[in-house]
Order: C-alpha cells, then structure tokens, then sequence
C-alpha cells in the first residue's frame, strides 16, 4: 500500500522526460496507473467492507517517534476509488484536450504528484501524515491553477488558493498538534477511540475551530467561498478532478474523518450547519447569475460542498447516509459536467451559455453524457441522484434542529441545482446556438468517453443501489457514524413527505428556469453579466499586508548601511555588556599578552591598516589598506598554527581586493559627505566596540579553558572520520550540517548578487 | 586591460593554478587545504585570466555556466548526505571505500561533500567577479 501510494510521485518525476519523447505513447500509458491503483484498492475491498481497516506503518522519524502510517477503513477506501477512478478519467481526457500542447508532460507530473497526495491524505494513519500530504495537494493546486503561467489571472487566480488554503492548513496544523497533545497520540486510531475525552476537554473550542479552519477553506466554506471559482482558470480537466471531484472534498473528508471525535456537540451542530447552509444557499443563487459553464458549476460546486458540509453538521446517521451517497453522486455527475463543458469549449469555441445552443446533433455522445449527468443532478429517477435526494429530505425532515427550516433552505438549493442541472446539461445541447460561431468540429472519442463513464455509473447505481452500496458506502458512512450502518436504498419509497418534496424541487427548478430571463433583467446591470468574484476582503486584506510590510521594510531595511552596521553593533555591544554585569564584572587581574617580537609586528600591521583605512582620502589607497589588515590577521593565523585559517583569509582577500577595484569604476569621485559631529560620533562607535572586544578577548583569557569539544574532534578525527586535518574534518564530517547550510546561503547570495546586477543591465535581459 | 607581461603569466600559471586548487581539495582531508579554499584558489585563477584575456574568453575555458557550478555543487554536496541514507544510516554520515584509491587516497562521501563546496564556492566567486567585469 506504501508503494500504492507513493508512485504517483515516482511517476510525476518521470512524466515530463517521457511525454517529450513519446508524446503519443506517454498520453495512451498514463491513464494506466490510476486504472492499476484503481484495481488495487478495490481488491482490497472485501476485508474493507467488513469494517477491518488495513494498517501500514513505518517508521519514518523514528526519533521523533513519527511513523509514516496509512489506514485503509470504509471512508478512505470511497476516497480512494474516487480519486483514482476519476483520476483514470482525467488522464484518459487530457492527452485529447490538450492536443499539441508541449505542457503536457509538466501538467501529468503535477497531476500525477496530485493524485498520489490526494491518496495520502485520504489514506493517512496519523495526524503529520495526513497534514503533510494535505499541504502537498494544496501546492500541487497552486502549480495546476497557474498551469497557464503566462497570464495574469492564473497567476493571482493560483496564488489566491494557495494563501486561502494554505492559511487554513496552518490553523489545521495548529489544531493538530493541540488535539495530539490532548490525547496523547498522533495515530488515527487512538484519536478516533477517545471522542469523549475530547469533547469534554477545556481545549475543544479551540480544537474545533481550527480544524474546521482547515476544513472550511479547502472546502470553500462561506466566506472562503471565493477562491474557488477563481480557480476556473486551471484548464478544465483540472477544474474536473481538483475543484469539484476531489481536493474540495478533503475540508468535507476531514470533517467526515473527525465526526467521531468531535460531533454531537451543539457547537459543531451550530458552527457547521450553519455555515454549510449560508454555502449552499450563496453558491446556489450566484450560480445562476453566470453565464459561463465553468463558472457556474463552480457555484454549484460550492453549493453542494455547502449541503455537505450541512449535513455533516445536523450529524444524525440519517444525515451522515445522505452526506456519503451525495458525496459519491456529486463526484461523478459533476466530474461529468465538468468534462463535458471542457468538451463544449474545445469543440464549438464558447463556454458561455447565451451563445451555444443545438449542440447535440454535433455532438450526440457528449450529449448524452450531458443529459444522464445533468439528470442526476437534477434528482430525477431512476438515477443514483434521485436516490440521494430522497435521503437528503428524509434526513432533514427528522433533523432534531430547525426540521422545517432546514428542509425549506434545502428545496431552494435543490431547485437552484435543477435549474443549474438544465443550464449546463441541457440548454447547450438544444435550441439554436449564435450562428456568429465557428461550425463545432468532430471530438475524439476520448473527450465523449470519459464524461459518459461516470454519468453512466450514476444510472447504474441507481437502478441497482443495493449491490454497490454494502460494498462500498455502508463502511464508509459506519467510519463517520462510528456506528453500523443500517439503511436500505432503494428507489421507490411509496408517495410520502420525500418524493412530494422531490417534486416541489422539480417544479421550483422550472419555474426559476423559465423566469430566469426576466428575473435578471431586474437586476442592476452591473450584475447582468456575471462573474462574480466575491473577494473583496480578501483583495483589502492582501493589499493592506503588502502596504504593512512596504511600511516595516522602509523602516528596519532603510537602505542605509551605516544605520545596519550601527544597529549590528549596539546589540552585540547591549549584550555582552548585559552579559559582563551578569558576571560580575571583570576579574581583577588581567594577564598582560606577552609576544615576540614578530607577533607585535604582525598587530601593529593591523592596526596601522586600520587606522589608514579611517583616515586615507583615496579609494584605492582604503581598498588596499583594508587588504593589509585581512593579510595581517592571516599573518596572525599563520603564526598561531592555523594553517586551513590562514590560506583562506588570503584567497578572500584576494579576490575582495579584486571585487572592490572592479566596483570602484562605477563610483563616483571620493567626496567627503559627514560632518564632523558624525564622524565623531562613528569613530566613538569604533572605539566603543573595539574596546569591548579587547576586554572579551582578556576576559576569555583569564578563564580556565575547558576544552571538552576540541578534545573529542581531536580524539575522533583520525579514527572516526578517517582525516588528520581536524578542521576539514569538523566542516565536512562532524559538523557538515551546518557546512551545507552555509553553503546554500552563499548561493543564495551569488544569485541575489546576480539578480541585482541582471536588473540594472539597460537591456533588462538576463543570459 | 590587454597587457602582454599580464597574459603570458597567466597563459603559463592558469593550469598550474588550477591543479594546485584540486590538489588542495584533495588533501584536505588530513593536510591543509580543503573545498572551500581550494574553489576560491580556482575562481582566483579564473578571475586572473577573466582580467588579462576578457569575460568572454574567460566563460569559453570555463564551458559551464557559474550558476550550472553553483547548483551543481549543491546537488552534489546534498547527495554526498543522502547516499548513507541509502544503506539505513542517518543523513550524512561518512561512508568510505575499504581501500585506497591511487592519487585519490582513501575516498568517502566526506570527500565527494568537499567537491560539491569547492563547486559551489568557486562557482559563487565567479558568477560575482564575472557578473562585475561584464558591466563595464
């Protein structure tokens, strides 16, 4: 299973190589890996069903006491076969959609890393793994929301999603580590055993709402709502597997995932039913304002992550029923639409609804695909939607908060889905399109086949729920309800309560329909074309940060050197000083430095360098003086037998001489700006903190030594680390760490240092 | 900047001045010397023939880009950590040959961090000096 999950990764490494190679022959290979998963998690599925959860665990921070852990159980398991069955239909499309484009060996790596993710995070064993592939799926969003990198909206379209999600992963984390210190365990197991001990600790508020932080923003939960149809600019399989099958629903995964541990409370009834319910209404209504396809299923996307996310909040096991079968249905209608409007897009032009129209005879598979699926959202038997709708009601009306309330908000959602259902299913494929529009041309097959899967699927598991169902929901919906699952499908109840209501969606769906027109007609005509963004607060919030920080950078990164070098060195001044008083004060007998003569020389070279430095009115003549104190202090490391110091600071200073000379061309004539007071004020400075430093250095000296590290680096290089050379020793070997760190920081630098020169460069560009 | 004294010097010394830097690199390990101060011996050399002979001839010797030395120094040192990882031991721990190699001497993943320093530091030295003679 470890290897199930991680070869997603495996294969992203290799997709870009090979889909530059065999474009042809890597787009017809790549669907077979999610087919293959597919296949794996499936055979798995018997012991699944009969509520076992496969565990793997391995340690992977052991001394952290971190495990790399993965638990299969009934939720994880629909999440799995979601993610590669939908997968398998996504990769099975892109390679058509995408015809010709040299990106798409660089869009599969990052689908393929995506899906891998999404499987780890669904299949996760304990809390760090879970949060480490959640934040994988949200970078892998990033990189597929600015896929088209070019333009400006994918790149601010991308970067929204990336802080919305990203922000609430940190608060998930926060949580996380919150709810693992309260219980105890970081292994999903264990926390899901200990429900009581969580909802009666003082800590649950905050654990709850940080969690559902996370949830909410993945989810797009009012009022995170917006980044989501901002994201519409990823090319539309992506919009179809990440924004409506699979990454939306992990904020609903990890509340159905948490249900046990955290439920039941009238907090959570409160916070996320209503919450999920303002989604579903906010979403429902700015879907039928839009006319563009991709835009108005992302409304009704969140619009029904919405009416998930409520009924994960009512919480009863009937709501946690609808809650599973919605899930199921809503990735595969949805998936469909989605597909089918990427299909609409490349074959006839347009996405937008007011000019297509008599598609079908164009495009009779996709039409089909199109109707079944839209069906299915709509709620009409005998489909798997129709099924879920019923269920839906049914869980309302026995709802112990608001029945009538909830049910009424419910039928206006469900007619606004009917009416999105015919906008986006039907409305395209009949009547007269605008003739100003180029002829559609042929699909091929791949583009009708991978909508028709999944809408086929809903039909199926409408006429025969009861054979999918034991196998696959009933565990699922035992997982969220810690409980066993009981219901029976079916889709024929008798005339009661459900089906009138079913009803009254069908008829309040037509009449919005059929009104539609006139209705937007009243509206401002600011509103009539649609693309509703939403994200106002979100656009003041950034732009007051970027201000704050432009403001905090004007401040502490003024730009003026002296001001760095004289905050440098009134802290390190305040704290030895601090350090000395804490101390005690010097000791009263300071060992006077005794020397040959050539060791006085070597500091008197030093010391004359400096002062010529100071004092010297030409540049040259400052730049070779600093060289002969960087020399003399080399002559100081050469006389004290470190040989590794001294050949260093030489070829430093070499090269810095040679940095500065060719540096001094560009400046101008050496001109004398400080007044006096202020080169009073520097050279008190100087001398503030050269006296200091002598001070240490006598201070040091006065203290026995003890020189425990140094011993053991001398005892141990020769046997442990194989060197003589102690010093080369500790930057290679013992302390090779901080080695590497030093050295990324001077590439770091080399290319600031570039980049700087790059950008002053009249011709703006870089080779 | 074309002196003859300048570039006939450095015609002769840049090899010398180059080997000298891997010999440095290799003794480091129990002699003075080492990566950093052996790649800061190699952007010398290359700096000197960067000023007798022009940026332009000094990139030709040079075949790869200062920023591919750069990464590529990284990469190395990183994966110098990463091979002990590859046997169940922890990050960057030394692994070495049983035996001895000839002019290599006794060769370990130690070793192979100090080339990935020495190709970062000279690499990092160049890319500036390069990148400011270039200006002019």
């Amino acid at each position: 299973m470890l290897l199930a999950v991680l070869c997603g990764f495996v294969a992203a490494l290799f997709a870009p190589l090979c889909f530059r190679r065999f474009p042809l022959w890597a787009g017809r290979l790549a669907p077979l890996l999610p087919l293959g998963l597919f296949l794996y998690f499936l055979s798995h599925i018997g012991a699944v069903s009969r509520g076992e959860a496969v565990v793997v665990s391995t340690p992977w921070i052991p001394s952290l006491g971190i495990d790399f852990a993965l638990y299969l159980d009934g939720l994880g398991m629909l999440f799995a076969l979601l993610v590669t069955g939908i997968g398998f239909l996504i990769f099975l499309y892109t390679p058509a959609y995408l015809e010709g484009d040299r990106r798409q060996g660089t869009l599969f790596a990052w689908l393929l890393a995506f899906m891998a993710a999404m499987l780890g995070t669904t299949l996760a064993g304990n809390l760090v793994t879970l949060f480490l592939f959640w934040e994988l799926t949200g970078l892998c969003s990033y990189l597929l929301i600015g896929f088209d990198h070019e333009a400006e909206g994918s790149r601010s379209a991308a970067l929204q999603a990336l802080l919305v999600t990203g922000g609430g992963g940190l608060a998930l984390l926060a949580g996380f580590l919150l709810l693992g210190n309260v219980v105890g365990s970081m292994e999903l197991p264990v926390l899901l055993a200990s429900g009581d001990l969580v909802r009666n600790h003082p800590l649950y508020l905050p654990i709850l709402l940080l969690l559902l932080g996370g949830a909410f923003t993945k989810s797009a939960q009012f009022p995170f709502h917006f980044w989501l149809p901002n994201a519409m600019a990823a090319p539309t399989p992506i919009s179809a597997y990440l924004h409506s099958a699979t990454m939306v629903k992990l904020g609903i995964y990890l509340l159905a995932r948490f249900s046990p541990l955290l439920a039941g409370t009238e907090l959570w009834l409160a916070l996320v039913a209503g919450v999920g319910g303002l989604t579903m209404l906010v979403g429902g209504i700015l879907a039928i304002l839009e006319h563009d396809l991709k835009r108005i299923l992302a409304w009704s996307t969140v619009s029904a992550l919405g009416i998930l996310t409520l009924l994960l909040g009512v919480g009863t096991p009937a709501a946690i029923t609808a809650a599973i079968l919605l899930l199921l249905t809503h990735a595969l209608y949805k998936s469909s639409l989605f597909l089918v409007a990427g299909a609409i897009d490349h074959g006839a032009g347009s996405r937008d609804t007011r000019q297509l129209g008599g598609l079908a005879r164009k495009m009779p598979w996709l039409a089909v695909a199109a109707i079944v699926a839209a069906l299915a959202m709509a709620g009409l038997p005998p489909l798997f939607g129709f099924i879920t709708k019923e269920s839906i009601y049914t869980a309302l009306l026995l709802s112990p908060w608001e029945p009538l309330l909830l049910t009424g908000l419910m039928l206006a959602a469900n007619g606004l889905m009917v009416t999105v259902a015919v906008m986006t299913g039907l409305r395209p494929f009949f009547g007269k399109g605008v003739p100003a529009l180029a002829p559609p041309h042929a699909l091929s097959p791949t583009l009708w086949l991978a909508p028709l899967f999944p809408a086929a699927l809903g039909l199926l598991l409408g006429l025969v729920p009861n054979t999918v169902a034991p196998l696959l929901l009933y565990p699922a919906i035992a997982v969220v309800q810690a409980a066993p699952a009981s219901s029976v499908l079916s889709l024929w109840h008798g005339i009661n309560a459900e089906l009138l209501l079913s009803v009254a969606t069908l008829l309040l769906g037509t009449l919005i329909v059929l009104s539609r027109r006139r209705l937007l007609t009243l509206l401002p005509a600011s509103w009539q074309e649609g693309g509703f963004t939403q994200d106002g607060g979100y656009i003041l919030l950034l732009r007051a940060l970027l201000r704050g920080s432009r403001l905090q950078t004007m401040v502490v990164q003024n730009g003026r050197l002296r001001y760095y070098l004289m905050a440098t060195i009134g802290v390190a001044m305040g704290s030895m000083g601090l350090t000395f008083m804490e101390s005690g004060g010097l000791p009263g007998s300071l060992v006077w430095p005794s020397g040959y003569l050539h060791e006085w020389l070597a500091a008197a070279i030093i010391v004359a360098g400096a002062l010529t430095v100071t004092v010297t009115d030409s540049r040259l003549g400052a730049v070779v003086s600093l060289g002969t104190v960087g020399y003399g202090v080399s002559l100081v490391y050469i006389l004290y037998g470190a040989p590794d110091l001294a050949m260093t600071q030489f070829c430093i200073e070499t090269l810095a001489i040679v940095l500065f000379v060719l540096v001094l061309y560009r400046l101008p004539l050496f001109t004398l700006l400080s007044t006096p007071l202020v080169r009073l004020r520097d050279a008190c400075m100087a001398a503030a903190i050269g006296g200091l430093m002598t001070l240490l250095m006598f201070y040091v000296l006065a203290q026995p030594l003890v020189p425990h590290v140094s011993d053991f680096f001398l005892a141990n290089s020769q046997p442990l680390a194989h060197g003589r050379n102690v010093v080369n020793v500790i930057l290679v070997d013992f302390r090779a760490l901080d080695t590497l760190g030093e050295i990324v920081v001077l590439a770091v630098a080399a290319l600031g240092v570039f980049g700087l020169m790059q950008s002053r460069r009249p011709d703006g560009e870089g080779k | 900047m074309s002196s003859i004294i300048l570039s006939t010097t450095i015609r002769l010394l840049l090899p010398l001045l180059l080997l000298f830097s891997v010999f440095l690199l290799l003794r480091g390990h129990n002699e003075p010397g080492g990566g950093f101060v052996g790649g800061l011996v190699a952007a010398a050399a290359i700096s000197l023939y960067a000023l007798a002979e022009g940026v332009a001839a000094a990139h030709r010797i040079l075949i790869v880009n200062p920023r591919q030395m750069i990464a590529s120094g990284l990469l190395v040192a990183l994966s110098s950590g990463v091979i002990p990882l590859m046997t169940g031991r922890p990050f960057q721990s030394g692994l070495w040959l049983p035996y001895s190699l000839p002019v290599l001497g006794h060769v370990g993943t130690p070793l192979l961090f100090d080339l990935g320093v020495y190709l970062l530091v000279a690499g990092m030295a160049l890319l500036i000096v390069l990148s400011l003679m270039e200006e002019e």
